[in-house]
């Protein structure tokens, strides 16, 4: 209990509370006003599509919200102090150092992938992907109100990346990590000298292939067979998906186009290999799928 | 007597030229007062009557703008007392934070409105989405919208490093660590070694000025965080705004056809 307040109780864990209720809370609302125009067919939005003027009606709201914001972030400053720890010292670590909290779920991503993978590739990914989204999603509907009947797919990626991926790894990050990075509920006391037993295997070994040989160099069978593994999520999943799609909706493949579907399928098997390889590692400790000389997935 | 004096001082040639009209209730000064005006002619004359509703846009791209002048406005006072060097750096916060007036003050709401501005801006992401208003015409605006994204990440990981105590630079170098791992670029990325990057010529090396978050990183930090950082996302902010004007803007459902 002692261990949840103090968490609760640094200042600047705050945001993340915030970040939570409004959050999930905005979904919650959003998806209201979308059950509401999809019932009714016509969106409530075009029955206010008639002009106001700016002055005085959007003025009026914006300086409400305005004084409203800055009245929250005064009085925030007043009752909190911004923390300030010791000097810095470059010779002594903190058992567990913290990325700030909007890049914990970066760092929870650190212990099921290899640094490569999750601080570059996937950040990269995740940057070219939402930039990609107007141009992969071709779906006209739902352009200017709130809909999810006509944008199922669309919404319920783009939540699952956000609400889970996103919000909630960060959510684990500060709650549920202590020092080494293990995992401690959040009443739990943070024990520095916990030892949890490293019994990971790589994926080949479940298949009796092991990893290494026994002087210690790699065995080539393992990594080609991680290679076959991984090369092959892609190269199996990808052209059978399309075929799925030109024989199931062959008008919009068409649409759709071949391009585009490689884009799209790229991205998200491999914002799907995340939880893949998290599941990977509940259920059968695995640490690697494929180990190289160069780099290990 | 005081009407007297009112009404001199509103028709004085100097009165005049500064307001250029008054409160008059007609549709024609109300639009005055929107054009007339170098901050508010960002704005069209006239909204449709769903944009001004808080329930459609959670007003959040307008409060995370007003956070980014909240942090100028903070940052530049802040500068008045921060020296980026290793030796002052941390004795500059502690007087800000205990010696001058309102330094506390103005240090927290900094350091508040920059957590709070990376909230309203993954809000504001989450809302746009959800109203599909990245759709055409407003593609590439999304687009900007993801640099400003980044940036804003950007300038709040570049500020948490200033204060120079253990949890900006531990936190600080558990993020550039990852900039080690960097394919081909970094000393443990896959392929790095392979093309003779060290610690000492790396990608994270450029970043930091050294081997490790030393006052090098720290110059650097404060120089992208206090000038360049804002100075991008300034100009990207202005693309953005004037963008969803020339887009049409709000967005909104197509009015019916009849
Ligand atoms: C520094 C960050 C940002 C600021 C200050 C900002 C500001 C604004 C403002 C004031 C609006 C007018 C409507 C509203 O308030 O919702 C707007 C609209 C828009 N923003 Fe942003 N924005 C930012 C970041 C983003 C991001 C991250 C995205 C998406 C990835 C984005 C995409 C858009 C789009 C597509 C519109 C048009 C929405 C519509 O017409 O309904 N912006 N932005």
């Amino acid at each position: 209990m002692h261990n949840l307040l103090k968490i609760l109780g640094n200042p600047d864990n705050f945001p993340i509370i915030i970040l939570l209720f409004t959050v999930y809370g905005f979904f919650i609302y959003a998806m209201k006003k979308a059950k509401r125009n999809d019932e009714r067919g016509v969106p409530y939005e075009a029955d206010e599509s008639d002009k106001v003027q700016v002055w005085p009606y959007l003025v009026r709201v914006e300086f409400i919200a305005a004084v409203a914001v800055m009245a929250f972030v005064l009085v925030w400053s007043i009752a909190f102090d911004a923390p300030l720890e010791e000097p810095a010292n470059p010779t002594l670590t903190p058992n567990p150092s913290k990325a700030p909290w909007y890049f914990l779920g970066l760092q929870e991503m650190l212990v099921y992938f290899d640094p490569w993978i999750a601080g570059v590739l996937l950040p990269t990914l995740i940057i070219i992907g939402l930039m990609a989204i107007p141009y992969i999603d071709i779906n006209p509907k739902g352009n200017g109100y709130y809909t999810f009947k006509e944008r199922k797919w669309a919404i319920t990626i783009f939540a699952f990346g956000f609400l889970v991926l996103w919000v909630l790894l960060i959510f684990v990050g500060t709650f549920f990590r202590g020092p080494g990075w293990n995992f401690f509920w959040p009443w739990e006391e943070w024990d520095p000298h916990k030892v949890v037993a490293i019994t990971n295997v790589d994926l080949t070994e479940l298949f009796g292939i092991p990893t290494h040989n026994p002087d210690g160099t790699l065995n080539p069978v393992a990594s080609v067979l991680g290679g076959v593994f991984v090369i092959g999520y892609y190269a199996v999943l990808m052209p059978l998906g399309w075929f799925l799609l030109k024989k199931k909706l062959p008008d919009f493949a068409e649409k759709f186009g071949l391009t585009r579907y490689i884009i799209t399928s790229y991205l998200l098997l491999t914002m799907i290999a995340l939880p893949i390889k998290m599941i990977l590692r509940w259920t059968l400790n695995v640490k690697y799928v494929w180990v190289t000389p160069w780099f290990n997935v | 007597m005081l009407a007297q004096i009112k009404k001199k001082i509103k028709s004085s040639e100097i009165y005049k030229s500064i307001f250029r009209h008054g409160y008059e209730d007609t549709q024609r000064n109300r639009a005055l007062m929107v054009v007339d005006n170098v901050f508010l002619h960002l704005h069209p004359v006239r909204v449709s009557r769903h944009a001004v509703n808080y329930g459609y846009t959670w007003g959040m791209g307008g409060i995370s703008f007003l956070l980014f002048i909240i942090l100028t406005i903070t940052g530049v006072i802040l500068m008045f007392y921060y020296r980026p060097a290793a030796e002052y750096a941390y004795e500059d916060m502690k007087y800000l934070m205990n010696d001058v007036p309102f330094g506390a003050l103005i240090r927290n709401m900094h350091r508040w409105s920059a957590h709070l501005m990376v909230i309203t801006v993954m809000l504001h992401m989450f809302r746009v989405f959800l109203t599909g208003s990245y759709k055409p015409p407003r593609q590439f605006n999304w687009v900007i919208g993801v640099i400003l994204l980044l940036l804003t990440f950007l300038l709040s990981f570049t500020g948490y490093l200033l204060p120079w105590d253990q949890l900006a630079i531990w936190a600080v170098t558990v993020g550039t660590n990852m900039a080690r791992a960097t394919p081909f670029l970094g000393h443990q990325g896959p392929f790095g070694p392979e093309l003779g990057m060290r610690p000492d010529n790396d990608i994270r090396f450029l970043l930091l000025g050294g081997t490790q978050v030393g006052p090098p990183a720290l110059l650097r930090f404060y120089v992208l965080h206090c000038i360049f950082l804002p100075l991008v996302t300034a100009i990207f902010l202005a693309v953005h705004f004037w963008r969803v004007r020339k887009d049409g803007g709000i967005s909104g459902p197509v009015p019916k056809k009849i």
